[in-house]
């Protein structure tokens, strides 16, 4: 250790070994491996947008109190805690709201070439992002706003997972304002709902109990 | 009833380093509370109470370790807490510290933020695989980037403003010998050209991973009256937090950030922050962090906190507001007491025991940390005057 | 010191929560107690919850269950990796500063998906004791086996102590073992014609392990007076811990449980002179309910018998709810203690008792709550 800093008082004096044991190789470290399994069970709402997804569908939540979206559904408006239970089905188009060029590989994602694009992605009438990977693009030409849609798996690989969706890619539609994309265009989508003209961005209601 | 008076009298922290592999988790925590005893010229039989923070319990891999750690701080037959509240609870531990004391429940309360993140595999412990979603963020740094980029599209801020914050604060490192990082020969060019990680944050406008621990001995005030060193009184406390993720929220300057700040100056009577503070130690772990702060704690108008790092004034050798003149985060980041640095860090600089990183003559310094998807706050204002 | 009430608790507990999420559940829970004093996140003074990454098996996952509350806009809050009953009272301090009048308190555990017995493990020194990966029952088997071979404490008290909890049990809607599903073994003679499971305990010595959570309102003062129609005051509250290395402790004893009950101003079995009308134990083992009326001067003083019956007092006396053998929220059993005992006083069935939490192995770590209907 640096040699500025004085040991405390109490720790100064070197620690005196047994003479049988003085001469002893010191232990330098302990690897104790831990294991421990856990079952995971998904929740109703994670459920019911597997379910869906699995079907290529995407399920938010609507919230009780304002109308607001939430995709990937949690059973809960977070703003409230309030409980949703009212599912709506959403186009598998949106934009960004944010993303990050990735640099870093990920343990588990030997998959993934670097660089790659994770990006906050806004879905046409969802009022929160989720993160998704951008395909097909060049990472100099990713923008906050960019319109993207869902590249899916061939229906062969698509199963209940979170992992259905490819990537999503540029769809060359003009781009979501800065001052619109993702959260800073809640006020503006609520504002639209109120007055019933937010018919572009309002997601139809759905039943997860109809598949 | 009245509040107690509230004063840090004592400090001590670890040589900081990615790996402390000379000492055991216990002998860790014992090497920062030890000093911090010395420090307020105290001993174990003096100390009231035990506060500890730190980070998931998967970084070390023991569940609740305070519960082995009670001996080696001198816990038994003592009231122990165990604080956790994500990456501020370095912070979080010294407000429920203070408040103890305050209560008036305590007269001296021992408290330890640490983490040894060499024990375990940080990068396994955030992300033990959930079935239930896509891992496609690569740690901190992937949630983070894409907030800083909204930051630099708002403020249209320089470029290499965050380079200036790292460049900065690893050359205060270099005056604190408990940093992690101490990179003598580093030359604002290198921290410009290395490599980007999670764009638009490189390499070297990250933390480091760090061992380490920081420890603080409270009083009373008439065990700080007593005192033959200097005490920086508690002026002002205040934690915040909000939910992660909801719509129209404002991630670079979240809501909690604002009130927690605006709630500590209403306490310490500030009118005007700039002026009436004199340091900042604040929870810097990308180095764009620092403008955005300086935004949300008031210290500049919205967007233009990038401008008080490109003048200089957030730097030791002439400015006029500096800031993390430990080294910061950026410099040493054991992340449980990552926080408890900063708040002691803005303590010592009231007390005039900075040494080579002291800054003339502070009589107000705040400390400030944060977690979690920048949700979690904690912040003090300590004071040369009683409050 | 200022006077604070528990004035609204709500609680849910079943054997494995196999539909819902820690946050999934917990909204319920905390909406219930919102709604009794009428109240919403940001009205309350100060939040503070308790929980464990390791039963969640993920890193910062009390932060998901923040959007239970309903924290936005932003709330004064914390949080402890500890049993709830420790996040009462960081609240309970908080409240003592006279600045906020109220504090929102929930803590849960879900530890169905993993195997809680090997988790706690983990809890153990690190370089010597978890590498040997001792689980928590065998821990509590050599504990238990020093008290009968030293004549502490029978197989027969253990197995009253069972019993009587099987028995009290019957109508707390939360109990996951009550005498409605082992109606054969309401008597300490009947479980002990059972197997040793982890010899010296049984089936029934040992906890059952549930997932569950617990919400709780205190308020000072007025403020609680307003809020609820009989609250129920804390008049003592203390905490302590022991060092933990097993080979070193008394492990017939709980030093830190006498001496936190000293602190909240028990002496000789009663509050101040007065004598408690009911406790509830926080012991995830028969036995460990022996040691704890043993430190609290109860067996001697009150005369009260060790076998389980609570003496003169009637079964009512010890865990009326049935304690944590009906079973047992990691995380969260300590804070419904005190959420039980308030309940029991506020409907009359009981004027001052006794709440107790631990954690840690073996009783290392204890809370001593004395509660006082108005």
């Amino acid at each position: 250790m640096s040699a500025k800093i004085p040991k405390p008082t109490a720790l100064a004096k070197p620690v005196q070994l047994p003479e049988r044991i003085a001469n002893v190789e010191q232990v330098r470290s302990v690897r104790t491996p831990i294991s421990l399994n856990y079952d995971f069970i998904p929740g109703q709402a994670a459920q019911a947008y597997l379910t869906a997804f699995g079907e290529k569908r995407i399920l938010g939540q609507r919230s009780p109190v304002d109308g607001a979206v939430f995709v990937p559904p949690r059973g809960v408006d977070p703003r409230f805690g309030v409980a949703t239970t009212e599912y709506v089905e959403l186009p598998d188009k949106g934009h960004i709201g944010s993303f990050c060029v990735t640099q870093v590989p990920i343990p588990g994602r030997d998959d993934l070439e670097l660089p790659y694009i994770s990006a906050w992605i806004f879905l046409d009438g969802a009022d929160i992002g989720f993160i998704g990977l951008v395909g097909e693009c060049d990472t100099a030409d990713c923008r906050i706003g960019m319109r993207v849609e869902a590249v899916w798996k061939d229906d062969d690989q698509i199963a209940q997972t979170a992992e259905n969706i490819k990537w999503w890619r540029p769809t060359g539609e003009p781009d979501v304002a800065f001052d619109q994309a993702g959260g800073r265009g809640f006020a503006a989508r609520q504002a639209a709902r109120a007055d019933g003209t937010g018919h572009a961005s309002q997601p139809n209601s759905a039943n997860p109990a109809s598949q | 009833m009245g509040k107690e008076r509230c004063a840090v009298i004592g400090i001590g922290q670890t040589k900081y380093a990615s790996t402390r592999g000379d000492v055991s988790m216990a002998g860790l925590v014992r090497e920062a509370a030890y000093r911090a005893l010395e420090d307020a010229e105290m001993t174990w039989q003096d100390i009231d109470a035990v506060v500890l923070g730190k980070a998931p319990d998967f970084f070390e891999g023991v569940m609740m370790p305070e519960l082995f750690l009670a001996d080696a701080l001198g816990c038994a037959g003592k009231p122990m807490l165990r604080v956790h509240t994500a990456g501020s609870v370095g912070g979080s531990t010294a407000l429920v510290a203070t408040t103890l004391v305050q209560a008036g429940i305590h007269d001296r309360v021992l408290l330890v933020g640490f983490e040894k993140q060499s024990e375990s595999n940080a990068m396994w412990a955030l992300s033990l695989p959930q079935p239930f979603s896509v891992s496609i963020n690569a740690g901190a740094g992937g949630y983070f980037s894409p907030i800083i980029r909204q930051y630099m599209e708002v403020s249209q801020a320089p470029e290499l403003i965050g380079c200036l914050v790292a460049f900065k604060d690893r050359q205060h490192a270099l005056k604190n010998p408990y940093a992690h990082l101490h990179q003598k020969d580093l030359t604002f060019e290198q921290v410009v050209d290395s490599p980007m990680l999670w764009e638009p944050i490189r390499y070297s406008e990250t933390c480091p991973s760090s061992d380490g621990a920081c420890a603080m001995v409270l009083g009373n005030e008439a065990t700080a009256d007593a005192a033959d060193k200097p005490v920086a009184w508690v002026q002002a406390t205040a934690m915040r937090s909000e939910a992660n993720n909801f719509p129209g929220r404002n991630d670079v300057s979240p809501l909690a950030s604002r009130q927690c700040a605006q709630d500590l100056y209403r306490q310490a009577g500030i009118q005007n922050p700039r002026a009436e503070i004199d340091m900042l130690e604040m929870y810097v772990p990308f180095s764009w962090y620092e403008p955005m702060w300086l935004e949300s704690l008031g210290f500049a108008e919205d967007g233009q906190g990038w401008r008080l790092v490109e003048d200089g004034s957030t730097q030791l050798d002439g400015g006029d507001l500096p800031v993390n003149c430990s080294g910061g985060v950026l410099s040493s980041n054991p992340i449980g007491a990552s926080g408890t640095i900063r708040f002691a860090e803005a303590a010592l600089q009231v007390r005039g025991l900075a040494e080579e990183r002291q800054v003339d003559g502070v009589r107000r310094a705040l400390g400030h940390a944060y977690g979690g998807g920048a949700q979690y706050f904690a912040m003090w204002i300590v004071g040369s005057e009683k409050p | 010191m200022r006077d604070i009430a528990i004035v609204a608790t709500s609680m849910v507990q079943t054997l494995a929560m196999d539909t819902d999420t820690e946050v999934e559940f917990m909204v319920p829970v905390i909406s219930d107690v919102k709604r009794q004093v009428s109240m919403e996140a940001q009205d309350f003074g100060f939040i503070c919850s308790g929980s464990s990454d390791f039963l969640a098996g993920q890193a910062f996952s009390f932060v998901h269950t923040l959007d239970a509350v309903g924290a936005v806009p932003p709330i004064s809050e914390s949080h402890v990796e500890m049993d709830g009953a420790w996040a009462l009272y960081e609240a309970w301090v908080k409240l003592q500063l006279g600045e906020v009048d109220t504090a929102l308190i929930y803590s849960y555990g879900k530890t169905s998906p993993g195997s809680l017995r090997d988790v706690l493990a983990t809890q153990l020194d690190p370089y010597y004791v978890t590498p040997l990966w001792p689980d928590a029952h065998s821990l509590a088997a050599l504990a238990a086996r020093i008290g009968l071979e030293s004549g502490q404490f029978t197989a027969t008290d253990m197995a009253a102590v069972a019993a009587r909890s099987l028995r009290n049990a019957t109508d707390n809607p939360l109990a996951v073992r009550s005498a409605k599903t082992h109606p054969n073994l309401t008597t300490a003679e009947n479980i002990l014609a059972e197997a040793e499971v982890v010899p010296p305990l049984r089936e029934l010595d040992c906890a059952i392990d549930v997932d569950g959570g617990v919400a709780v309102v205190i308020a000072a003062e007025d403020e609680a007076r307003r809020l609820c129609d009989r609250p129920v005051w804390i008049r003592g509250i203390d905490h302590r811990i022991d060092a933990q290395n097993i080979g070193a402790r008394d492990l017939t004893r709980s030093e830190s449980a006498a001496k936190a009950a000293a602190q909240a101003g028990m002496a000789n079995g009663c509050f101040n002179g007065e004598k408690l009308d009911f406790i509830e134990f926080y012991a995830p083992y028969s036995y460990q309910e022996l040691i704890l009326l043993s430190e609290l001067g109860l067996i001697d003083e009150l005369g009260l018998s060790a076998d389980g019956s609570g003496g003169a007092n009637g079964d009512d006396f010890i865990n009326p709810s049935g304690g944590v053998l009906a079973g047992h929220t990691m995380m969260g059993s300590g804070l419904m203690r005190l959420a039980e005992a308030s309940q029991r006083i506020s409907q009359g069935k009981g004027d001052r008792a006794l709440a107790h939490a631990t954690s840690g192995p073996l009783l290392q770590q204890n809370l001593i709550c004395v509660l006082e209907g108005e």
